[in-house]
């Protein structure tokens, strides 16, 4: 990614702000100081912005690699859920568990969600949009069924699944704050993420692939599989964030475990540049974008619905400058 | 019961007849599900302001096109692609209402009462409106000029444009159709069914929409054969209820869903498909 494009996503993304403070008519300069520095000033502030951060980068992470080999999924969602419902799945069959085995299993359960949806579109033709965004509602019901249902605490009244317990849940250093060792566990899949896309022959066919699948398949690539392959990686990453956030916040599962993280990841990925370290920093951004408006709905007038109204705003701007910024590209090489 | 399965079929069946057009003129409208809500609440507000539920609808086709005009100037005019662009209008359209709403009526969201569209001989006139559709449309994509326009719109645009006619001047006409379809598919289900709004009331409508057009193999009857598929399930998931079967709701929640992948599974996406749907069109020099 060149400057000028970093600059510009910059902009777009404060843009976007000023015009969704604008649209719910909230005072934009002095909520803008709220919105962008709200979630560094306090280590408790900069904890919510890491914890946020997390399965937002993971299942971001998970994005970049379907839509990169090519695969334009939208069941981050529903294999977040995935995620949480196999980890669950696993701590109520073997209750000793340790937390490793429990996120192993998170990762199967991604994995089989999203490569269902990739099969459905290679094998059957079903567009991976519309596949993908059945199954998250499927997976959605699931997550209801299994939390009222078979994984529900026997002890307890409300439809949710026995608490993990203190020893299987990640590292907590402060008991004051939420910060978990799930948030370093984030940023080394990122840095391994990046080495695999970039340094690696399947990390380069997977590229290949997304870039120009006819050049790739004239070469002797098997364009399925390989596509087939980002999808079981991106379903990976996408439960693992679902089973950071069992092991490491919520510590069971209920009707709302997944606060719209798998949906929440696409523009972050985007705006990101579909990269990994550009998605790190959009992470965290947005990481800090929602500790900062839960701060401003406390002191009154912002709801923190208006999170998804700025993302869907800055990802309209930032892919049409990107766009804009090509075409001149274009016409200044012609 | 018919009755009732239509009237719970008519706000997939019209975001679908609305997206049969659409993409027999080659493009993708991922955001119905953010057009249907945004149909939903500005009928819902207009009809409690006003007090008139016919304004309410006419509100929420209003505000269909103008989303429609919205998605139009990224996908047809800068030519970005429809996948991402719907997925932001959703999540705009998400944030937008749920905002809005809070902001109205309080975090939980009192109950909103509105006042009912007045029935036509018992039956709901959005109902008739829908059928009426059905007919018309068949024959405007068959048997018209604009029809043969559209078609090769989404067959071969780059042919279409060597015959003198405009694709992108086409396909704006064929989204915003879609889109005030969709804005009134929402605002038929706050005004016309539930009589009130709830945050994310529609609820996957839009997305069932889309892949009913799927199943319906682009064809707006059999199209509104497939929503009705799913108004059925919808109307026993409350006939269940009162009739004491012992079933997990999730079950009957998950049904249409479940039902429709299925179906996209046996028959696959076939030969069926316009050529080019989902291809931003750029004009080559």
């Amino acid at each position: 990614m060149k400057f000028v494009e970093v600059l510009a996503t910059i902009l777009a993304v404060l843009l976007a702000i000023a015009l969704t403070l604008l649209l719910v008519g909230l005072p934009v300069g002095a909520s803008m100081q709220t919105l962008l520095l709200g979630g560094w000033q306090n280590k408790f502030a900069l904890s919510r912005t890491l914890v946020n951060a997390t399965p937002l980068l993971l299942a971001g992470l998970g994005v970049i690699v379907a839509w990169r080999a090519g695969m334009f999924s939208i069941g981050g969602e529903g294999q977040f859920i995935l995620g949480g419902v196999a980890g669950a799945t696993v701590f109520h069959l073997w209750p000793g568990a340790p937390v490793l085995f429990i996120l192993t299993g998170t990762m199967i359960g991604g994995a089989l969600w999203a490569v269902l949806a990739g099969w459905l579109q290679i094998r059957r033709g079903v567009q991976l949009v519309i596949s993908t965004i059945l199954l998250n509602f499927i997976a959605l019901q699931l997550l209801e069924y299994v939390s009222a249902g078979p994984l529900k605490d026997a002890k307890g009244g409300v439809p949710m699944s026995a608490r993990l317990p203190e020893t299987t849940m990640l590292l907590r250093w402060d008991r004051q704050m939420d910060l978990h060792a799930g948030v370093l566990i984030a940023a080394f899949v990122a840095i391994l993420l990046s080495l695999f896309l970039y340094r690696t022959p399947e990390g380069f066919r997977l590229r290949f692939v997304g870039q120009n699948p006819v050049a790739a398949g004239v070469n002797g690539l098997k364009v399925t599989s390989v596509q087939l392959r980002a999808m079981a990686l991106s379903g990976l990453l996408c439960g693992l964030a679902g089973g950071i956030e069992y092991t490491g916040m919520s510590g069971q599962i209920g009707g709302s475990f997944s606060q719209n993280w798998g949906f929440l990841a696409i523009p972050v990925a985007l705006i990101g540049g579909l990269h990994p370290l550009g998605v790190v920093l959009s992470a965290l951004c947005f990481g800090a974008l929602i500790a900062g408006t839960d701060q401003l709905s406390r002191t009154g007038g912002a709801q923190s619905s208006m999170v998804a109204i700025i993302q869907g705003v800055a990802m309209l701007l930032v892919i049409s400058i990107a766009e804009l910024l090509r075409r001149r590209q274009m016409r200044e090489a012609a | 019961m018919i009755a009732l399965i239509l009237l719970y079929s008519t706000p997939i069946a019209l975001a679908a007849i609305g997206e049969v057009v659409n993409q027999r003129a080659g493009s993708l409208n991922i955001a119905l599900e953010g057009t249907m809500l945004g149909g939903a609440l500005t009928a819902a507000l207009v009809t409690l302001s006003t007090n008139n539920p016919w304004l309410g609808l006419l509100a929420g086709v209003t505000c269909g096109v103008l989303i429609g005009l919205l998605q139009a100037v990224f996908t047809l005019v800068l030519a970005l692609d429809q996948v991402v662009i719907g997925t932001a209008i959703n999540l705009a359209a998400l944030g937008t209402t749920s905002t809005i709403f809070r902001a109205k009526f309080g975090q939980s969201g009192q109950l909103l009462s509105l006042p009912s569209l007045p029935k036509m001989g018992g039956i709901d006139p959005i109902v008739v409106i829908m059928l009426a559709l059905i007919p018309a449309t068949l024959y405007c994509i068959w048997r018209t000029r604009w029809g043969l326009v559209l078609r090769a719109s989404g067959e071969n645009p780059e042919a279409l444009r060597a015959s003198g006619f405009h694709v992108t001047r086409t396909r704006l006409g064929a989204l915003v159709l879609g889109s005030a379809l969709a804005g009134l598919a929402g605002a038929h289900l706050s005004v016309g069914i539930a009589s009130s709004f709830a945050e994310n009331m529609v609820a996957g409508r839009g997305f069932m929409a889309l892949a009913m057009v799927t199943f319906g193999r682009w064809s707006p009857l059999y199209v509104v054969l497939a929503a009705c598929l799913i108004g059925g399930v919808e109307t026993l998931q409350y006939r269940a209820q009162t009739l004491g079967l012992n079933l997990p709701p999730q079950l009957f929640v998950s049904l249409p869903y479940v039902i429709a992948l299925l179906v996209l599974v046996l028959l696959g996406n076939g030969t069926r498909q316009p050529a080019s749907l989902g291809i931003p069109y750029r004009r080559m020099k």
